[in-house]
């Protein structure tokens, strides 16, 4: 399935880029950004905090499916 | 009417507080944000946040509700501040307005803390050595 991926703030800089679509098996955000990981090597020093996928708070074991976009937020920090 | 919003203009706190203004009301708490010259050690010269507006208005509209509903107060508002911001700026407002200001209290430190838990805000810092840094990405060493 394609999955559309985008970066936010230390995640984009750190991969460079601020969205990609990903051809991908992963059934979870979790396993995507495990993918995505393994893509960006500067990805692995991070841990995601928080997770959207078609513009709605999601949970890192939801089901994903094709054509679905996924956000990766890096740790938060409004305030 | 309550609400939030993401502003990239200077926020005018009161307004904010005659917005709020109730007669059936006896307090009113507010909370500002300000820019601060310093983090960890460094001296700060300015800031960036970069925000995803979309579902940080989703999301904090929803924090809102919820203050109103967990503790019972007449009416709250909250806007935060996207893009470069110099010190001393507000960055942040939460306005709540009740009857009796113990609930007003609790309900402003809910919206607050939720705030910076929940919504996907970000804040660049540039300091006076010339570096600029994520703030919190210090935790991002740990594992998913």
């Amino acid at each position: 399935m394609n999955i559309k991926v985008r970066y936010f703030a230390a995640f984009r800089e750190a991969t460079g880029i601020a969205t990609e679509i990903l051809e991908t098996s992963a059934a979870t955000p979790a396993a995507l950004f495990s993918e995505c990981s393994a893509r960006h090597a500067a990805l692995q020093n991070y841990s995601a905090s928080l997770v959207a996928v078609n513009d709605e708070m999601s949970d890192w074991e939801t089901r994903l499916t094709d054509g679905d976009e996924v956000l990766f937020f890096p740790p938060v920090a409004g305030g | 009417m309550n609400g939030f919003e993401i502003t990239g203009q200077p926020i005018d706190v009161d307004t904010l507080r005659n917005y709020l203004a109730d007669r059936s009301c006896g307090a009113y708490v507010q909370f500002d944000g300000w820019v601060r010259d310093h983090n960890e050690g460094q001296q700060v010269l300015r800031l960036e946040y970069e925000v995803y507006e979309p579902l940080a208005i989703k999301e904090g509209k929803r924090i809102i509700i919820e203050a109103i509903e967990r503790f019972g107060v007449n009416n709250a508002y909250a806007i935060h501040r996207s893009g470069l911001m110099e010190l001393s700026e507000v960055a942040v407002v939460v306005g709540v307005s009740s009857p009796h200001r113990s609930e007003a209290f609790d309900a402003c430190r809910y919206i607050i803390d939720q705030a910076k838990a929940r919504l996907p805000i970000w804040k660049k810092e540039y300091y006076a050595s010339g570096d600029a840094e994520w703030v919190n990405c210090q935790r991002c060493a740990s594992t998913v």
